[in-house]
């Protein structure tokens, strides 16, 4: 009878595992089946290349071009701000604060993480925009920086919570080690744990990137949202989630613009899965 | 998205449901996106009022209503254009016969900042600022500053409209676009905050959205005529120039419950669900 009862839990728990995967691969059919469709009438060229995106004139323009590049334009301005910030706290929490200090620290960035994505788009629309906008003289604060700003609090805890526990990881015998040949502790900290720790910073920084890349709600309230080629990070963008999540209520069913949308999905999936295998693969390259 | 399907699937159970238990004590609208909200405002009302009526009310734009109506799929037709003379005559052959009634009308302000001194602009300035071939306000009697140009979603009826009116002026055959440096902003009250702490930006809605914060611009159709301030009465009046009438069109003289909603639409409690849903009551 308990090995009966075992036998079920097990098999149970192997159902679950496995349906992520089936959801995972169900999923990417669909987008697969929806968004090819788009292909018949513009070329994946055209679609990758194209500079203009006005998918409800006759006849429609879809070219995704200025929405990937609002995409890794926002994404690389939120990398520059939230990688050297979320790892430099790492640090801080692993190796240099009190441990009292320490637990509030840790518990503040989980807090971060906690607060909805919208809440902090509209806490930026009203107190980030206008502030960018005099700062630099433009003229709308609706911009790329603005949300490379937003998404960066939001990449924050993941990096910093990743990459501490990767600086924690870090065997005691190396820091005490290079303490014994007398290194000081900043030495200790440059030259034996960040390196000894990169693989999981690496992965830290990757898992960041890609809860950034696929953030729609904060980005969509104030970037702005015009689809034009950005050649500053002071400039409006629209990103490929905002674009998914601002047409797709409207976009009629089997229309070239619905088909649009989910190959615009499936770009976004391609990018993603690319950041998360990246991350996949630094943090096994840890373990072995 | 899902909304849209759950409604209709919320629709069309109570209209099995409803056509078994009360023969035609229902009725089908469809057409025009633009007005669905202020249809089904106006269903839900008097399906309150009558519990015994069952009215649908669906979108698809005002095409999809005109087709619905020539095949018989509907019995309203809600449409923000006129009928067009090929539509009439494809009726006629099928035997139906189009009424029109004017059921509201629809004002866009163009909207500035107060800050601005800018107050008046010619419809073909309003298109050269909104398809970017001016982009700076001295362009168009201003001070030296950048224009930023706010439109609405391309998901909207009024982005549309706005297209088609003022960049394109009417004109079917006309390629002009939207600036591609232009704003999209997702709704209407995304664009009065923005318009509000931005001294260059331009913005337009409907009307129900000015408040003190914007400066709503007079319009004018060119420089010979008047320029006009988007208020009610000019809408009602038809002098201000980015307005359309909404229609319902039904087969032949409604009667029976067809009779019976239009009416309610154009009654005074009917008139005051349009100024609710920030469309203008049409002069009676």
């Amino acid at each position: 009878m308990r090995k009966f009862k075992e036998f079920i839990i097990e098999k149970l728990i192997l159902l679950c595992g496995l349906a992520s995967i089936f959801f995972v691969l169900l999923i990417f059919l669909f987008l697969l089946k929806e968004g090819l469709a788009v292909f018949r009438s513009v070329t994946p060229f055209q679609f990758l290349t194209g500079r203009s995106w006005y998918p409800i004139s006759e006849p429609p323009q879809l070219g995704i071009l200025p929405l990937i590049l609002g995409s890794l334009m926002v994404t690389a301005g939120a990398a520059a701000i939230s990688i050297p910030v979320g790892v430099a706290c790492a640090v801080y929490i692993a190796e240099i604060a009190p441990a009292q200090f320490k637990e509030v620290l840790k518990s503040g960035i989980e807090l971060l993480a906690a607060i909805p994505s919208v809440v902090l788009g509209f806490v930026g629309m009203v107190t980030l925009v206008p502030w960018v906008k005099s700062i630099f003289h433009l003229p709308t604060g609706l911009t790329a920086l603005s949300g490379s700003i937003m998404l960066a609090f939001m990449a924050m805890p993941t990096i910093v919570s990743v990459a501490e526990d990767a600086l924690y990881s870090v065997p005691k015998s190396y820091k005490e080690g290079a303490l014994a040949l007398g290194a000081t502790h900043w030495q200790v900290i440059h030259r034996v744990i960040l390196p000894a720790a990169s693989s999981g910073i690496l992965a830290a920084v990757m898992l960041g990137i890609g809860r950034v890349i696929g953030e729609t709600m904060a980005v969509m309230m104030i970037t702005g949202n015009s689809a034009v080629i950005p050649n500053s990070i002071l400039q409006p963008v629209r990103t490929l989630t905002a674009t998914i999540a601002a047409e797709m209520g409207e976009a009629v069913v089997g229309s070239e613009h619905y088909f649009a949308l989910f190959a615009v999905g499936i770009v976004l999936f391609v990018i993603s899965f690319a950041v998360n295998v990246t991350a996949d693969l630094f943090l096994h390259k840890k373990v072995s | 998205m899902l909304r849209k399907w759950l409604w209709f699937a919320v629709v069309s159970m109570f209209a099995v449901s409803c056509a078994s238990a009360a023969g035609k004590n229902s009725i089908q609208i469809k057409g025009s996106d633009t007005m669905v909200n202020l249809g089904q405002s106006w269903a839900e009302k008097c399906m309150q009022d009558d519990p015994k009526n069952f009215i649908a009310v669906t979108g698809g734009g005002s095409g999809t209503g005109f087709s619905s109506l020539i095949s018989g799929s509907c019995d309203i037709a809600m449409s923000s254009r006129n009928i067009k003379e090929k539509e009439i005559s494809l009726a006629k052959q099928k035997g139906v016969n189009p009424f029109e009634v004017k059921v509201a009308l629809d004002g866009l302000a163009v909207v500035v900042n107060p800050k601005n001194p800018v107050d008046k602009l010619t419809i073909d300035q309003l298109a050269q600022i909104f398809t970017g071939k001016i982009t700076n306000w001295k362009e168009a009697g201003g001070q030296d500053a950048v224009i930023v140009i706010l439109s609405r979603e391309v998901n909207s009826g009024t982005h549309v409209y706005f297209k088609e009116h003022v960049l394109r002026k009417g004109d079917a055959n006309s390629k002009e676009e939207f600036a591609p440096q232009a704003l999209l902003l997702s709704s209407s009250q995304a664009i009065a905050d923005e318009i509000s702490q931005n001294p260059g930006a331009i913005g337009y809605y409907g009307m129900g959205y000015i408040s003190n914060k914007q400066k709503a611009v007079m319009v004018a159709h060119d420089e010979k005529s008047p320029y006009v301030a988007p208020t009610v009465e000019n809408v009602m009046s038809g002098s201000y120039p980015i307005s359309r009438p909404l229609f319902f069109y039904a087969n032949g003289e409604p009667s029976g419950l067809v009779k019976k909603f239009v009416d309610f639409c154009l009654s005074k409690k009917g008139q005051d669900i349009v100024v609710q849903t920030d469309f203008v009551p049409v002069s009676r």
